[in-house]
């Protein structure tokens, strides 16, 4: 049941242009025709004071930063291209080169279809455990996002008691998006350092990376700024995550809402690699379009899927990873809409190679965990993998001899070739093919066995253990937090 | 058992799983040439290939190529000791005697085949008599080798008809129970062999060896 190997989208055949030269550049254009006219809202005293050193201009009052084009563009300029995700068992390491597709769990829900019960009900500390073991088993789950809320644990150390869940859980690498203040950075890198054995070892083998969402239009949280500097600090790959929706906290115009969305992530990025110059960092973003007759939340939508595509090609433009959403579907259960949303988003995301996904898991945009949701996702994970790497031509795969000895009428079953081919061909877990009459018998269909999968998982997986005294260490830390 | 003739069966058995008709034929000539019991060489040595490959398939861990694969090797080797058999005077004792055909009119026959291939590996002697047969073709050639089941297959919704005609003339004939009747093929629903009162339908070709051990009373 377990898996060490991990399966990524590499070397991929199949391509997308959807913006062309012309497009990026002048979305740059109006990036920093924004950064530097409108300017962007940093409200931590510390992001103030390192804008201020650099020569932009500061709005102490306002907390907002005007900033010169050319200051923006040599900072982005220190950003690693490429670097490495750390995990806890090295063969997990995640390559971040531009040919990679990993794909992660999703964060941070509130509520969980309860694995035995079936019914919803509130998160706790048990259920991200228990998310970070069954991902653990999976080959699709690359890495941890911190899954769901532990909402029985105490608020000042949340956090850090997910993180601790997930670690003591998994081997996999761990991507949190859910430390933004100084006090759970400051732990959480404690924690990082202990794991990976050492400061410098937490550099080259970083196990730890920070999401911080923004605060759109064009503003950020100041616990999230000072978080994200205490990451990059320590050398702990850190994104900022845009979340802007047209017509509410973008234009209605997709184009607008990217240049908007673009300059929230561009300007903390900078702002990253000016305090630390050459710090890992990345790209995040999750944009979507705002129902135009409810104004919520969509969780999917052709606007959703081009900004996924779309996005890549800014962070190639900046020469960053991206950690693009996709999945978090905003159907209510694992159904047509599910499906549906999760394939495009996904694909979408895939074709233009987003070194990271997030992530498989949820229903109703990013609240509700189901596991059934999870191993559905997982599969379609499988199916995009196995389309990017296109269709082989060769004397081989023509197979001329075969079709010699078939000839008119007859069938291919029998033949050698068929044999050393047959199992090239995608073997799905979860789409029903079975006859129609089996069907009608069992009552049973996807959903029924990706909830099975996930029970036989959790009862039957043991991930390597933590060492101990790592987890007394994490304890202690803790503790020291917690009031 | 020699420790010679244990080495044969095991080879015989992996031939099978192996799907490879090939090695199947030649170990079959071999075990003539020891003077092991024809019989024997199928039920001690190929038929454990067959079930394995089978109980796999079921399990959803072999693929159908290998399942067809070692069908055919079976076959290939059966062919090689049937023979002896004969000359023994021991003929194997079958599962029963199976007509297939498609139907006059249609010339689709992937799925019949592999009933086919699939039956006589689990030790029915099949007639296949290809496609675009008409009714008094396949009843006639029933009666000739007295046979207990007929298959009858169909692709197209012009042409499953036909077997509506061939139950009924059956029927007519008074030749039911004596001979049974499986219809198959992509548009035949269980509704449909129910309504021409066929005597079973199945999806697949692994079913269809279900349903026809189960019609001949050997389930």
């Amino acid at each position: 049941m377990s898996h060490k190997k991990i399966k990524t989208i590499s070397d991929p055949k199949l391509k997308l242009d959807i913006l062309s030269k012309e497009d990026v550049q002048k979305i740059h254009e109006a990036t920093l025709h924004i950064i530097e006219n409108v300017g962007v809202r940093f409200p931590s005293k510390r992001a103030l004071k390192i804008w201020e050193d650099a020569g932009a201009e500061v709005d102490h009052e306002k907390k907002i930063v005007k900033v010169k084009s050319y200051l923006i563009e040599d900072a982005l300029k220190q950003a690693p291209p490429a670097y490495t995700l750390g995990a806890r068992d090295p063969q997990q390491n995640l390559t971040l080169d531009g040919n990679h597709v990993h794909l992660g769990t999703d964060g941070c829900g509130v509520e969980i279809i309860d694995i035995h019960t079936g019914v919803k009900r509130t998160t706790e500390l048990q259920d991200v455990r228990d998310i970070a073991r069954v991902a653990d088993a999976t080959e699709e789950v690359a890495f941890h996002w911190v899954p769901v809320s532990a909402q029985d644990a105490p608020v000042e150390a949340r956090g850090l008691h997910e993180l601790k869940a997930v670690w003591e859980n998994s081997t996999k690498h761990v991507q949190t998006e859910s430390i933004y203040n100084v006090d759970e950075a400051k732990a959480s890198m404690e924690m990082a350092i202990l794991l990976a054995g050492g400061k410098e070892e937490l550099r080259k083998r970083p196990v730890l990376s920070l999401m911080q969402c923004t605060a759109p239009p064009l503003g950020h949280d100041g616990g999230s700024l000072d978080a994200a500097l205490i990451a990059a600090e320590h050398g702990v790959p850190t994104g900022f995550m845009t979340m802007t929706a047209c017509m509410t906290t973008g234009p209605a115009t997709m184009a607008g809402t990217l240049a908007v969305g673009n300059a929230e992530v561009i300007a903390a990025t900078a702002l990253l690699q000016l305090a630390y110059p050459g710090a890992p960092v990345f790209y995040a973003a999750a944009q979507t379009a705002s129902d135009p007759r409810l104004g919520v939340y969509t969780g999917g939508g052709p606007e959703d899927f081009l900004f996924g595509a779309a996005t890549n090609v800014l962070a190639d433009f900046y020469n960053i990873p991206l950690s693009m959403g996709s999945f978090a579907t905003g159907a209510k259960e694992p159904n047509w809409q599910a499906g549906l949303e999760g394939s495009l988003s996904t694909f979408m995301a895939s074709v233009v190679m987003s070194d990271m996904l997030l992530g498989c898991g949820f229903l109703h945009g990013s609240r509700i965990w189901s596991y059934a949701e999870m191993m559905m996702d997982c599969e379609i994970f499988s199916i995009i993998e196995k389309m990017m790497h296109g269709i082989e031509v060769n004397a081989e795969t023509l197979a001329l001899d075969a079709v010699a000895a078939v000839g008119p009428g007859g069938h291919y079953l029998a033949q050698k070739h068929t044999r050393n081919h047959m199992r090239e061909i995608f073997l799905p877990q979860f789409l029903d093919r079975r006859p129609y009459s089996k069907w009608e018998e069992t009552g049973e269909d996807a959903r029924d066995w990706a909830v099975n999968k996930a029970r036989k998982i959790l009862k039957e997986h043991q991930p390597d253990p933590l060492d101990e005294r790592i987890s007394k260490e994490f304890e202690r830390i803790i503790k020291s937090v917690e009031k | 058992m020699s420790e010679e003739i244990e080495k044969l069966f095991k080879e015989m058995a992996q031939s099978i799983i192996d799907g490879d008709s090939d090695i199947s034929t030649e170990l079959a000539q071999k075990s003539i040439e020891m003077g092991v019991p024809p019989l024997d060489a199928i039920t001690k040595g190929f038929v454990i290939g067959v079930n394995y490959i089978g109980d796999q398939f079921g399990a959803g861990e072999a693929f159908l190529p290998e399942l067809v694969m070692a069908g055919e090797a079976m076959k290939a080797a059966v062919a090689i000791l049937e023979p002896e058999l004969l000359k023994l005077g021991s003929a194997r004792e079958t599962m029963g005697k199976v007509i297939l055909a498609t139907v006059e009119g249609d010339i689709h026959e992937i799925g019949k085949t592999l009933v086919g291939t699939m039956l006589s590996a689990s030790g029915f002697e099949v007639t296949d008599m290809g496609v675009d047969q008409p009714a008094d073709k396949i009843i006639g050639k029933a009666l000739e080798i007295d046979a207990q089941l007929i298959g009858l297959s169909a692709l197209l919704t012009t042409t499953m008809v036909r077997q509506r005609e061939i139950i009924e003339e059956l029927d007519k004939e008074n030749l039911r129970p004596r001979i049974q009747v499986m219809v198959g093929g992509a548009p035949i629903t269980r509704d449909w062999a129910t309504k021409i009162k066929a005597d079973g339908t199945s999806e697949d070709a692994v079913g269809a060896v279900a349903l026809a051990k189960q019609l001949v009373g050997k389930a």
